[in-house]
């Protein structure tokens, strides 16, 4: 579109304009950069060729394949399997081994180690903590104190079927709102906390009536959490004379429980996992620090 | 009232139909409003309501107080162009950008501190996140490009643009359809599509006022006085047509009710996902490459006082560029249930893309052919000149990261969000800070800028700020996208997500300190602009000339 009559020559560039000017905007007669045309070339030719090799242009009913055959889901199947391939034998071994019996072989303990680390982290840990610890609601698994069991069987049961939740084998058991469904009144409340605190040797408030709060506890607490306060792993009440406290120890803290009652939940794991997955997480978790 | 021209004062078709038409819509958004189905959408339908009767009122009351007759497409022979509507939406982008950036700074303490969420809904990461987008690309930056695209095309087909109310209209509906969406968010009305997250009334609106952009854009061009079309106007054209092509493909919605602000959109599963990304790949292509290279070719030889460096080069590049451009979508879904065929498609068509987006980092830069030395002493062209390298350095990126083997790194980690920044930072509000700076004086009639010190400033923290955060953001990727797939030798995975959430939290520090200098830069920017339409105005602006010479 060039137009001769109003050409100029631009004498930084030695190139002549196109001979149109917009707002004082002119624009050079400049041929297109070599190295650019090239690469461009290039980048077709790339294409050209990554088309005739993968699967690339829609036809009717299909796409062309490509010449070596290659498509995405046959490449996730091949690296999975491949994956089980190399872990096999091992996953065959753990699978067909009692946990007790996997400290015995120093090289499926180290599999299995790794095994339970990673699917600790990546299914435990949002709740439990990245070592085990815990949060305030969420047991913490290095210790030896269990709401429902500590042993092999104990801590493989509730991994696989969680508790408090819709799995018919699920660990359930529910502690009543005493505050909330008005089974206690507030002073009594009161009474309980500062005794089931003074279990554990925490200091209570002057005037505390512990003798009251004992005699409320033997008539409503007593039932689950047994006359010495020791809880009862069968039902998952908690032992209430040690220093261990999943919701706090402080006096509103305890307030709160009895009043509203906590009942957390932990999904059951044997619907998301497969059994040597559970076996490992379990050997994992009873190797933390705590197991029996 | 005292009449010199003898023209009988009369209310335009324009005024007319426009007064009627937001009547109608201020009526029927109180019904809405009255029968809504959610608190958040009744909000919006009384902001409708309000906003179309307030409209109104200014029509009549402007209609009294404007002379009989409109505005002359020419005074003395020169065209008397129209830059009220301009002013109004430079301005706006300079308060949305100072929003955005905020926003945008919030987000990034929010990922380094998650408890800065305060457990607020409206301020959780999910619900400011879209809003830092939208406030950013749509508008801080849509607002740039109305303001340039207006100047440009009349500045270059030297006439007035089209339209009394219609200008007007495209600036305040825009900025409304702004309002309406980023208030959604915070409300938590979307439709969760990533850059098209308003709903489908607030899209409605958007058709409309673009509809409106589009004419008033083409009418300019038809009623130029140039016997050619400027590249800079072609590149507006390929972004505003394409963009509502994308609009209306990727929004097609049937709301729940016309009460509620729910919509479902009618496509579904992969399908849903590959229009998605058309339209999302297409709004980086068109909205924040296209429309910013149209700002490019007109402010950089502007400024520069040079012709642009090849005309040849400007046409293979444009048509390369909007051909190739919209097939390269799929590449934002490698390795996913999307058709392997379509997924190479997407890749090879990005790795063709490579070229024809350098062509405009080759005119933008080669355009100084012969003024290198302003680069030193111009701060502003300094700016469009770095933004025209960023866009040459994340052009390049972008076709790498489209590489399946690359993307299988890359994808879902922070390489993407630290490519979009340098693309975003670098490229589209480094170029835009270099329009608005040229912009003010020209439109306020000022000398000059108040004050080139502060656009010293502004450069060197902003680009230290960019510097920052895209260099963060890379490292911070490669290493969540190698944590992510490291197999240890048993073969398990060798770091657990929460493990890689960890790894990232200094370099989401870095990435925020980045962002606090690139804020801080423009709100230097803002203090000068300020200054300097506050200063008295030029007598006369010289109009600069390009040095050349006849042809012998």
């Amino acid at each position: 579109m060039a137009d001769p009559s109003n050409e100029k020559l631009d004498t930084v560039t030695g190139f002549k304009t196109t001979g149109h000017e917009w707002d004082g905007i002119a624009e050079l007669n400049q041929p297109l950069p070599r190295w650019w045309l090239w690469i461009f070339y290039a980048c077709i030719l790339f294409s050209v060729g990554y088309w005739i090799v993968y699967p690339a242009w829609p036809l009717v009913f299909s796409a062309t394949n490509g010449v070596i055959g290659w498509n995405s889901r046959t490449a996730v199947d091949e690296a999975i399997a491949q994956l089980q391939a190399d872990r096999g034998p091992m996953v065959d071994k753990l699978s067909k081994t009692e946990i007790a019996a996997i400290k015995d072989d120093p090289e499926l303990l180290d599999f299995t180690r790794a095994y339970g680390s990673i699917a600790f982290k990546e299914n435990c840990a949002p709740c439990h903590g990245a070592g085990g610890g815990g949060a305030k609601g969420y047991p913490n698994l290095i210790d030896d104190d269990w709401l429902w069991g500590g042993s092999i069987d104990n801590i493989a049961h509730t991994i696989a079927y969680g508790v408090r939740n819709a799995n018919s084998d699920s660990r359930y058991s529910e502690m009543p709102a005493f505050g909330r469904d008005g089974i206690l009144t507030g002073a009594q409340i009161r009474d309980v906390t500062q005794y089931v605190r003074s279990l554990s040797g925490l200091p209570v408030p002057h005037g505390s009536d512990l003798e009251a709060g004992a005699k409320i506890f033997a008539d409503n607490c007593a039932s689950c959490h047994g006359d010495d306060a020791r809880g009862d792993q069968e039902i998952g009440a908690p032992n209430l004379t040690d220093a261990i406290w999943l919701y706090g120890s402080a006096t509103p803290d305890v307030v709160a429980t009895i009043t509203n009652a906590r009942n957390s939940s932990m999904p059951a794991w044997s619907e998301r996992l497969d059994p040597t997955t559970l076996k490992a997480l379990t050997f994992y978790v009873h190797n933390l620090g705590g197991g029996e | 009232m005292a009449n010199p021209t003898g023209v009988r004062k009369s209310f335009t078709h324009g005024e007319i139909g426009l007064a009627i038409a937001l009547s109608v819509l201020a009526l029927f958004s109180l019904i809405v409003a009255g029968k809504a189905h959610s608190s958040a959408y009744s909000f919006h339908a009384i902001l409708f309501a309000a906003v179309s009767a307030y409209f109104v009122y200014k029509i009549i009351d402007r209609f009294h107080s404007r002379p009989a007759e409109l505005p002359a497409l020419e005074i003395d022979g020169k065209p008397n162009y129209n830059y009220g509507p301009i002013k109004f939406a430079t301005i706006a982008a300079l308060f949305w950008g100072i929003a955005g950036f905020t926003v945008g700074l919030y987000a990034a303490l929010e990922l380094a501190f998650p408890l800065l969420n305060f457990d607020l809904p409206w301020i959780s990461f999910g619900r400011i996140r879209p809003l830092h987008t939208s406030a950013v690309i749509f508008a801080f930056g849509g607002n740039v490009l109305v303001a340039t695209s207006f100047y440009v095309v009349q500045r270059t087909c030297r006439a007035r643009m089209v339209g009394d109310l219609a200008p007007w209209f495209v600036v305040i509906g825009y900025n409304f359809f702004i309002v309406i969406a980023g208030t959604g968010y915070l409300l938590g009305i979307t439709q969760s599509k990533e850059y098209a997250e308003p709903e489908w009334y607030s899209d409605l609106w958007l058709t409309i006022v673009w509809v409106v952009y589009l004419i008033v854009f083409m009418g300019t061009i038809l009623r130029r006085k140039e016997p050619h079309i400027y590249v800079a106007n072609w590149f507006f054209l390929g972004f505003i047509l394409t963009i509502a092509v994308l609009h209306l493909g990727n929004n097609a919605a049937i709301p729940v009710s016309v009460f509620s602000s729910k919509s479902y959109i009618v496509w579904a599963g992969v399908q849903d996902a590959m229009v998605q990304w058309w339209y999302g790949h297409n709004a980086v292509g068109f909205f924040l490459t296209a429309g910013f290279l149209g700002i490019m070719y007109y402010f950089i030889p502007k400024r520069a006082d040079r012709p642009v460096y090849s005309y040849r080069l400007s046409i293979i590049h444009f048509w390369s560029l909007i051909f190739l451009y919209i097939w390269a979508g799929p590449h934002h879904l490698h390795y996913t249930a999307l058709p392997d065929w379509a997924q190479t498609l997407g890749m090879t068509f990005s790795v063709m893309l490579w070229m024809p987006s350098w062509g405009g980092m080759i005119n933008g830069i080669m355009t100084l052919s012969g003024a290198w030395d302003k680069l030193r002493t111009d701060p502003v062209i300094r700016m469009m000149v770095v933004s025209v390298a960023f866009y040459g350095m994340s052009t390049f990126e972008g076709p790498l990261m489209s590489v399946k083997v690359v993307n299988s790194l890359s994808h879902y980690t922070d390489w993407t969000i630290g490519h979009v920044h340098s693309g975003a930072l670098g490229w589209v509000a480094y170029i835009s800070f270099g329009a608005i700076y040229c912009l003010v004086p020209w439109l306020w009639n000022r000398k000059g800028l108040y004050s080139l010190k502060l656009v010293e400033w502004h450069f060197w923290l902003s680009s230290l700020g960019i510097v920052l955060y895209i260099t963060s953001m890379w490292v911070a990727g490669i290493l969540q996208g190698l944590m992510w797939r490291a197999y240890n030798s048993l073969g398990f995975l060798e770091y657990s997500f929460v493990e890689t959430v960890e790894a990232m939290h200094p370099f989401y520090l870095i990435r925020a300190l980045g962002g606090l200098l690139f804020l801080t830069g423009a709100v230097l920017m803002v203090y000068n602009i300020w200054k300097t339409i506050a200063s008295p105005e030029a007598s006369a602006v010289p109009e600069a000339r390009p040095a050349m010479v006849p042809a012998e």
